[in-house]
């Protein structure tokens, strides 16, 4: 295409429009939730996640401080300080105020402004302020001023110690240890045994092999819902019922169709000579497993790591099956995250720190392994 | 920590009882059953070796014949039972037939496998072709293939951020409404409770996950095209439409049908984004939601098993197909 001469310039403006509204589109479902999680559930309720990302003016009320603050100096009372400092409001840039209600932006950042008994107003653009009189201030409360800030962006991290603090209500914290331990062995068992079954099926001669092979096909594709009645009877009844040890079970059976498949494509196409040789030295199958294939298939093993890890850690079903029982002391940040949609539907503060928190490790394990990854999708699916 | 402590225990013992296993195993045909010295030597190796790739497979072949297998046959046995376990027949499959949440969930699957694989297709496709020719191509396709690693529950809130709705008056904090009170519409949509089109507002999230998958595969297959047939096309004089459909779109065909089907499977098993979003309400059963709904709230095993038996049946075609294609790749 580019070698065509005149469409070029037109055509790629019309290229990089459309694919950074594509790229917009995906990522800004992601970015409100990442915005809301720093915001306070006032700030979440009252404004679009997508208007905290820039200042907005308010007009707002504030007071100078009381009176027993004045002091005496060349005859005059006076009252310094911040009006900031006296309410706990958000700070800004002032760029109008007022003293009075009817006019809330009558004056201009430094201006000084005469309030007859009440004595001069002097206010500068970042709050401090002067206020002098020359008859000794009196009452118990300081003066009212409106001033139109503009506020800057202001983002907390008070969501992310009430979700995972010491204090967490919503048992974030303990789901976020039971997810990683349904995950972890649930990640690196499986890949043991799809390793070796896919060096037999890679490399050792036995009847039955190519059958075997599309038999492992065929299982990609069984939908792991059937599983789930048989398998919980025969957990009750063997007597692991519902935890770790069943849910390790039924990840490494989910996922092994997937592991045999892909390791075993890879395996086949380590070079042949390197096998032989180290054959007729006289290692044994074991041995070349273990001392050569199993480094040389460092990728295969790495892609597929990540999907396992992946597909664990945001399971949804086999641990609401096979894991959280009565007590709730298993529950799993997925089963916890639903349960707050629904008791607490409307705390978006909670919600999107929560729901952030259990995507953030899937996340960064996606951006520093995305190589792999994009490896192991290929290795499956095309060939 | 004592759970963290946990794990780690645990982890070790897996994999280490996993390769104790293979290491004892192999050990125990190579020096006790057929040790490879004495009289019978030759015999022996001969022996050992054709053991050895069943040591090697027993462990994969037991879990996948557990959990995959043996359930296949175990949940058309119990929908064809009664709780306390009688023969019934086809009378589970018939009380589900007659209930119209079935229906309506055997009609939102179909729309479901309709409209997400095609649509994640076709925007997976448009996504690695525009990608494809820009120097910034791998930093849009990264962000665009992002929200695979993301799961389908925290997908589901995500989303219910985006549709969130609030009264007329008040402050939109959902972005879609936002956006369409701004171009003028008159009141918001409350997107998850309206009946029929709330089925594509949960679709909405599933394409949104599925497009980078459908990019990436894609990609490669179109960076796989000879060279020539393209040039050969631009020497004709065909623009750039013409050179995507005509020449490009055909020969990733097959490419194009393996990433639909693969899409098919995860929709005919969608499960978390309906139980997180909308649990089924408002019209937007689906099958697996049906089933769970059956099974642990309903408490009926039998026609919980028959729904997962339709869900099976569904995927059958596939299923065949994959094994009919991986024996002619074998040949």
């Amino acid at each position: 295409m580019d070698s065509i001469a005149g469409t070029k310039s037109s055509l790629t403006w019309a290229l990089h429009i459309s694919v950074a509204l594509l790229v917009i589109a995906w990522i800004v479902p992601t970015l409100g939730l990442f915005v809301s999680s720093f915001r306070t559930a006032d700030q979440i309720s009252s404004s679009g996640w997508w208007a905290a990302l820039f200042p907005t003016e308010q007009t707002i009320q504030l007071r100078t401080a009381s009176p027993d603050n004045q002091t005496r100096a060349e005859g005059l009372y006076i009252i310094e300080g911040n009006l900031f400092e006296v309410g706990s409001m958000p700070s800004g840039r002032i760029s109008a105020w007022g003293t009075s209600a009817r006019d809330v932006s009558a004056h201009a950042p430094g201006d000084t402004v005469d309030m007859g008994d009440d004595g001069r107003l002097t206010l500068e653009a970042d709050g401090t302020y002067r206020l002098e009189n020359d008859e000794e201030f009196a009452g118990r409360r300081g003066e009212r001023v409106f001033v139109t800030v503009a506020i800057l962006p202001e983002f907390t991290l008070d969501n992310y110690y009430q979700v995972l603090g010491p204090n967490n209500r919503e048992g974030m914290a303990k789901a976020f240890f039971n997810t990683l331990t349904v995950t972890i062995p649930a990640t690196i068992i499986p890949i043991l045994v799809a390793a070796f079954a896919a060096y037999a099926l890679a490399w050792m001669d036995f009847p039955g092999r190519a059958l075997l092979i599309a038999a492992i096909v065929g299982l990609l594709v069984v939908p792991l819902q059937l599983a789930l009645i048989p398998l919980l009877r025969l957990h009750n009844e063997i007597g692991i019922g519902k935890g770790y040890i069943g849910t390790w079970l039924a990840h490494t059976g989910f996922g092994m169709p997937l592991a045999i498949y892909l390791l075993r494509n890879y395996m086949v196409g380590l070079p042949r000579e390197i096998i032989e040789n180290a054959k007729v030295d006289g290692a044994t199958d074991f041995q070349i497993f273990m001392k050569i294939v199993l480094p040389l298939s460092f990728p295969a093993l790495a892609s597929f790591a990540i999907f396992q890890f992946l597909w664990t850690w945001n399971d949804l079903l086999v641990a609401l099956v096979f894991l959280i029982d009565a007590t709730g002391e298993t529950t799993v940040m997925t089963r916890q995250i639903v349960e707050l949609l629904g008791t607490r539907g409307g705390n978006w503060e909670i919600l999107a720190t929560a729901a952030f928190v259990s995507i953030a490790v899937p996340l960064i394990v996606f951006f520093a392994m995305q190589r792999y990854l994009v490896r192991g999708l290929l290795a499956g699916s095309v060939k | 920590m004592h759970q963290a402590l946990q794990g780690i225990v645990t982890i070790l013992l897996g994999v280490g009882g996993c390769l104790a296993y293979f290491y004892l195993s192999n050990q125990f045909l190579d020096r006790v059953l057929f040790p490879a010295k004495g009289p019978n030597a030759g015999r022996n190796i001969n022996r050992a070796n054709m053991i050895r790739p069943w040591l090697f497979l027993f462990p994969a072949l037991f879990v996948l014949g557990l959990y995959l297998a043996y359930p296949v046959v175990e949940t058309l046995r119990l929908s064809l039972t009664e709780r306390g376990g009688e023969f019934v027949g086809l009378q589970n499959y018939q009380q589900m037939l007659d209930e119209p949440k079935f229906w309506e969930a055997l009609r939102n699957n179909f729309l479901w496998l309709l409209i997400v694989p095609a649509a994640s297709t076709a925007f997976g496709l448009l996504a690695a072709q525009l990608t494809d020719r820009i120097p910034w191509g791998n930093i849009a396709k990264s962000l665009i293939f992002m929200p695979m690693a993301i799961s389908f529950v925290g997908a589901a809130v995500i989303w219910k951020l985006v549709y969130d709705v609030r009264p007329l008056g008040q402050e939109q904090i959902g972005i879609l409404n936002a956006i369409l009170l701004a171009l003028g519409k008159d009141e918001p949509v409350t997107f998850l409770t309206l009946p029929f089109w709330n089925n594509f507002f949960l679709m909405i999230v599933l394409i949104w996950i599925q497009t980078g998958f459908a990019m990436v595969i894609l990609s490669a297959a179109l960076r796989g095209i000879p060279e020539e047939t393209v040039e050969a096309a631009i020497v004709d004089g065909a623009n750039p439409f013409q050179i995507f459909f005509k020449i490009k779109v055909p020969q990733i065909m097959g490419t194009i049908v393996v990433v639909w089907t693969t899409i098919t499977i995860v929709v005919l098993k969608i499960f978390d984004i309906v139980y997180a979003m909308t649990n089924g309400q408002w019209e937007t059963q689906v099958l697996a939601n049906y089933m769970y709904d059956k099974l642990f709230r309903a408490n009926d095993w039998g026609v919980g098993s028959a729904a997962a038996m339709v869900i099976m049946l569904l995927v059958t075609p596939i299923l065949v197909w994959n094994v009919y294609n991986a024996r002619k790749e074998m040949r």
